[in-house]
């Protein structure tokens, strides 16, 4: 009786390896994108409220024609731009001294572990008294919201290198520089890039929210403004240009990591 | 009598911990004559790593003085080069520039560089592979590489700590011959740590067992088998009477680790 025995084996797990064709990612969000549109077109939801997507296309196309974006646009990059070198530079270099040194570490490490839950736009008034009304607090303070991940992870990175691979460069006869060049420091490039990459939302939060309080110019006063002024268009063009912007930063991020850390 | 390449004098070694003293190596004496395969084969915890790191210059010993070519060791040197138990290959590093590792640090030219690098690749079997990276490399490759970056860069002696522990046995059978085939080529002075009774037989001129907590050195045993050897050779008589013999060491040993 071979048919009665015949059993059917059925792969439990196919569905974890299910192949996803290479339009579904694109799919998502043109489903997105055209329900947004049929129902602005319908008039369900006013335009006031809710512009569709065609309509803040439009705009922005004419915003970027006549250099309106250009100038709150240009203003929004040298911010993030300079706040976010400096806050990295000084975050790489102070967690590769808290890393090395033991003493550096116990005195300042407590330090930074407090300051570092401080949500860093409570600062901006303060910084405002000391540093004035210009540029310089919203670019301190986007640095000092970028330096915390940053240190933090570089530190860590730094700590957690495998001891083993400290001791083979020993074992070859690997000064102490030599060590710190050519083993911590690349052992640790993954944590530090951790800490970039969870810097670059940090610093475009920040900027928006200097940017609110405290700016003439920028892609945050200008959603503000827009938004007191109910033209509701224009503001969606500045929250286009954000998320334009937050993208391009992990993208460029992205790229730079594969680019040092080729070997993950 | 030539002099010999390696002399252990005394050494030991005590660690201190909160419940007191620990000694893991009573005061240990042996020879490594020049170009000879030393194993030392003990029960896990017996204090055999020691001996390595002592040698390697990693740890100080608590006492006794070591000596490589008569001169006395007192810190790690490139004269000395170490194998791993984990695989200590460097992942940012291309398997070509892991090999290269030492070689850079002392500043030997490129060109060079490039034909030691190539001679090793081609003895461990894995040419076209210089561009790899290790994390593309399963765990007997990951081995074979680390032996070519240890004798890169020319050490007078290669200490082995169980760099074959953590492969199947089917790849460690493998990597045995290959090393083998490696010493009679390089003609290298070669200490080699293994809890393997196989392993020590198979690799070694002579066998230093030793005893558990606190680590001595029990018994030294001549191998009487011929030079070069191959996988046949494990399954000779003489090699079945000391597999016998070792593996008798090792159980007392092992069982009073086990029942302190």
């Amino acid at each position: 009786m071979p048919d009665k025995q015949r059993q059917v084996i059925t792969n439990r797990v196919a569905f974890l390896e299910t192949k996803i064709p290479s339009y579904a990612a694109v799919l998502g969000i043109t489903v997105l994108l055209v329900l947004w549109e049929i129902v602005c077109r319908l008039g369900i939801v006013p335009p006031l409220f809710l512009p569709a997507p065609t309509a803040i296309l439009t705009a922005g196309w004419d915003m970027l024609v006549s250099g309106e974006l250009y100038e709150d646009l240009a203003a929004s990059l040298v911010r993030i731009g300079g706040g976010y070198a400096v806050g990295a530079s000084l975050g790489i270099i102070f967690g590769l001294i808290l890393g090395f040194s033991r003493w550096t570490d116990a005195i300042l490490t407590p330090i930074v572990y407090s300051i570092y839950p401080i949500p860093k736009i409570a600062l901006l008034p303060l910084i405002i008294l000391w540093l004035g009304i210009g540029e310089t607090p919203k670019l301190a303070i986007i640095a000092l919201g970028v330096f915390f991940p940053v240190v933090i992870n570089t530190f860590s990175g730094v700590k957690n290198v495998d001891p083993m691979l400290i001791k083979a460069a020993v074992t070859f006869g690997s000064n102490h520089f030599n060590v710190i060049r050519k083993v911590i420091l690349p052992a640790s490039l993954p944590m530090i890039f951790a800490g970039l990459k969870l810097a670059a939302g940090t610093s475009l939060l920040l900027l928006v929210s200097a940017e609110m309080i405290a700016a003439q110019q920028g892609i945050g006063s200008m959603v503000l403004h827009y938004g007191n002024l109910m033209i509701t268009t224009k503001l969606m063009v500045g929250v286009l240009v954000l998320s334009l912007l937050g993208l391009t930063f992990n993208r460029v991020l992205q790229w730079l990591e594969r680019k040092l850390v080729p070997w993950k | 009598m030539t002099t010999p390449k390696l002399v252990i004098d005394n050494v030991g070694k005590v660690f201190s911990t909160k419940s007191g003293k620990v000694t893991a190596l009573d005061q240990t004496s042996f020879t490594v004559q020049e170009g000879e395969f030393v194993t030392i084969l003990g029960p896990s915890g017996c204090g055999k790593s020691t001996i390595l790191r002592v040698v390697a210059g990693l740890e100080e010993p608590t006492t006794g003085h070591v000596y490589l070519d008569g001169k006395e060791i007192h810190g790690p040197g490139p004269d000395r080069g170490m194998v791993f138990q984990s695989y200590t290959l460097y992942p940012w590093l291309t398997v070509k520039q892991n090999i290269t590792f030492g070689l850079d640090l002392k500043g030997v030219p490129k060109k060079q560089q490039d034909e030691i690098a190539q001679h090793y690749l081609e003895l461990i079997g894995l040419s076209g592979f210089d561009k790899h990276y290790p994390i593309q490399l399963s765990g007997g490759m990951k081995q074979r590489v680390a032996i070519a970056r240890a004798l890169a860069n020319e050490p007078e002696i290669l200490l082995m700590d169980e760099p074959f522990g953590a492969l199947d046995a089917q790849t460690r059978a493998i990597m045995q011959e290959i090393l083998l085939k490696v010493w009679e080529e390089s003609k290298k002075t070669i200490l080699f740590i293994t809890h393997d009774v196989e392993e020590s037989i198979f690799l070694g001129d002579s066998i230093y067992v030793m005893t558990a907590r606190p680590g001595r050195l029990k018994k030294n045993i001549k191998v009487p088998l011929p030079r070069p050897r191959d996988y046949q050779n494990k399954s000779s008589e003489e090699f079945l009477a000391l597999k016998l013999e070792l593996l008798e060491l090792i159980r007392e040993e092992s069982l009073k680790a086990v029942k302190p």
